[in-house]
């Protein structure tokens, strides 16, 4: 019986591993469709310590950060009881870590004290998981219910929170059976003081088979959420630690340069000017993003880091105030974008094309107009997307190849470059406050 | 700026006026009052009057690169043939641009924003506080610039000005790294918004109101013009004054 369990176990997670791969280098692959990304400044170490481990930027709301952390340290800390988990699983044994120390006080000791503190931060997950389904269904915080949400989004949120009530049921399943089985063996906080109790009607063998049902439960329920997750926004919690490291730490207000016009502009001026030899990429990039591939990897990075949490939009002014803007809709955009192109790409190979374009398809012109630059979105986000860098290029793909400006920036443009102000007065009159100032002295 | 150079001085600082600064007759206020206040500290400074050109921020915001660069390059060549060291703006568009993006395109200086300059000013005590002042007590809150707080993290600055006033700062709901825009960043300015429900300085309105202030400093000419027009259709005795204008009138200079 236990070779046969080891033989499932051991095909099981080869398979399930397998396919966690193989997506993963899908992603990966389509990450790489973008162009190349110019970071001079980038977090590292330091931000991905600060934000995605350390969940700084979470603490700018407290009651969500509080909740978020319990599930967050759960998870991390219970990596510990899977590691037992998977060894047994591999070898067909019970308890590995256990039986290795059993028989020493301080051994045995630290395991119930691992167990039983994963078994505390179980609980706090749980309770953090059923505040969460409350938040989104029944309480409807207002970043949960806006119309990118509709469908699949919804649903994607939920399921997650669902499956990790299930992980959490199987574990204590296995505990409490375990405990009940063998009285006084371990000392599990809960398992033996809350759950145990509870189970003590059952027979043996209903025991025995509840703790198989917990384990091969959590154990499956844990393979099948790794191959759920490439799918999922939960994606966030693997790519939140590149998306820190990459993040680019020059002041927030700063727009990222076309080196390509400077030298256009630059021979303009002067006719002896020969600009530094650009790369082929340079040479034929288009003026701005048109479709997702224009967009720099860092770009879909953010797009695939994005957990639909909706902090940006809430902040968004132009949202706030009617406007079809949403910045976290630019995100699930351009990631489901990407991820047609990959499927496409896959299907036909690497010419593949299609008659859609994230410009228009996916994000309209008015979106894409409505956004004032004002950072909120950017600095909202706990894992440091940046919604405007992408709303940006393609305003600039608007402006530069399709010249769809509306006709008023037109008249700012036009301003711009006749009287050198973005509005219509004579360049001659720029210092006359001076002489006002004179005349009121 | 030409004047000087004839005369073959060398100005400590460069006031960069910016168009609004120059052309609209709201902000024309705040840029006489920065020019005061440079007098009184005996700070000897240029401009570079009919040479100076739009930064082209908005042009930037708006996409058009091409534009943006062609008015970066022309400002450069203009700063760097003055030798300019240093620049002191009232506007932080024109102060984000300045500071940020002219570097990449070769024009290196000193950027400081009023506000700060303001606030050296008073800790130098070149700036003399007057005890008792008009707004001494009074209710002030501050609308932070997104160009100026989440753009480039200035948020104490302007605060340390209102609280050498001896003011009674209150803050409204969205401040600082919170602040909601007034609505006229992105080239926003110079266009109307798309559809929605409101325009965004009426909900910024609804904050200005809500803090019970007297006074809505601001550090921004855009923001001025916006809080302004909100305050307005609300029929509202709140007045909007920029950071600069603040010290001109507690000091009566």
């Amino acid at each position: 019986m236990q070779y046969i369990q080891a033989i499932i176990f051991i095909a099981v997670t080869l398979v399930t591993f397998y396919f966690f791969f193989k997506k993963g280098k899908e992603i990966y692959n389509n990450i790489q469709l973008g162009r190349s990304a110019d970071i001079q400044n980038k977090g590292g170490l330091k931000s991905m310590i600060l934000l995605a481990l350390g969940q700084k930027k979470m603490f700018q709301n407290m009651i969500p950060a509080v909740l978020h952390l319990c599930i967050y340290v759960a998870f991390v800390i219970t990596q510990i009881e899977l590691i037992e988990i998977f060894l047994d699983g591999f070898t067909g044994s019970h308890r590995m870590f256990f039986h290795a120390v059993q028989g020493s006080m301080a051994g045995e000791g630290m395991y119930n004290f691992v167990i039983s503190f994963i078994e505390v931060l179980s609980v706090l997950a749980l309770i953090a998981t059923v505040i969460f389904l409350v938040r989104r269904n029944l309480l409807r915080v207002p970043r949960f219910v806006m119309p990118e949400m509709n469908g699949w989004p919804k649903m994607d949120g939920n399921i997650i929170l669902y499956w990790e009530i299930f992980l959490v049921f199987c574990i204590f399943l296995m505990n409490g059976a375990d405990a009940a089985l063998y009285p006084g063996k371990y000392g599990f906080l809960i398992s033996d003081n809350i759950i145990a109790p509870m189970l003590s009607g059952f027979s043996e063998g209903t025991l025995h088979f509840m703790e198989r049902f917990g384990w091969w439960g959590h154990i499956l329920g844990v393979l099948a959420f790794l191959n759920y997750i490439p799918y999922s926004k939960h994606l966030h919690i693997m790519l939140a630690f590149p998306n820190a490291y990459y993040l680019e730490e020059t002041p927030a207000g700063k727009v990222e340069n076309m080196p390509n016009i400077t030298n256009e502009i630059k021979a303009m001026f002067d006719p002896n000017f020969t600009p530094a030899p650009v790369s082929e990429e340079a040479a034929n990039e288009k003026f701005g993003a048109k479709d997702a591939t224009d967009l720099t990897w860092k770009n879909l990075l953010d797009a695939y880091s994005c957990t639909e949490c909706g902090r940006c939009t809430d902040a968004c002014p132009a949202n706030q105030t009617g406007k079809l803007l949403s910045p976290r809709k630019i995100m699930m955009d351009t990631r489901d974008r990407i991820e047609e192109i990959g499927e496409g790409i896959k299907k036909e190979g690497k010419e593949f094309k299609d008659e859609k374009a994230l410009l228009g398809d996916y994000i309209s012109e008015e979106e894409v107009k409505a956004c004032t630059s004002c950072n909120a979105c950017v600095q909202e986000c706990p894992v440091s997307i940046n919604p405007l860098n992408i709303i940006l290029q393609l305003r600039r793909y608007m402006i530069l190849e399709e010249a769809k400006s509306p006709e008023e920036w037109n008249v700012m443009f036009n301003n711009i470059e006749n009287n050198m102000a973005p509005w219509q007065f004579s360049p001659m009159d720029r210092d006359k406050w001076k002489e006002e100032l004179e005349e009121a002295e | 700026m030409a004047e000087m150079m004839a005369a073959g001085k060398q100005p400590e600082l460069l006031f960069w006026v910016g168009c609004a600064g120059s052309f609209d007759d709201r902000a024309k206020k705040i840029t006489r009052s920065l020019a005061k206040i440079l007098h009184a500290c005996e700070i000897e400074f240029a401009i570079l009057g009919q040479e100076e050109a739009c930064t082209g921020d908005p042009a930037r915001r708006a996409g058009n690169e091409y534009l943006f660069q062609m008015m970066a390059l022309q400002n450069i060549a203009t700063l760097d043939n003055y030798g300019i060291k240093k620049i002191v703006t009232a506007c932080p568009h024109c102060f984000n641009t300045l500071k940020n993006e002219y570097p990449e395109l070769g024009g290196n200086y000193e950027v400081i924003h009023h506000t700060r300059l303001i606030q050296d000013l008073i800790l130098e005590g070149r700036i003399k506080m007057k005890e008792g002042g008009s707004f001494k007590g009074k209710k002030i809150t501050y609308h932070d610039s997104c160009y100026l707080g989440r753009a480039n993290g200035i948020y104490e600055a302007p605060r340390a000005v209102l609280e050498a006033l001896d003011a009674d700062l209150v803050e409204m709901k969205r401040c600082k790294t919170k602040g909601l825009c007034c609505g006229a960043g992105g080239a926003q300015m110079f266009k109307e918004e798309e559809k929605g429900s409101l325009r965004i300085n009426q909900e910024r309105t609804k904050d200005m109101i809500e803090s019970k202030a007297e006074v809505v400093a601001a550090a921004c000419p855009f923001c001025m013009t916006m809080l302004s027009d909100g305050l307005k259709e609300k029929e509202s005795n709140v007045k909007v004054l920029d950071i600069a204008e603040l010290i001109v009138q507690q000091n009566e200079l």
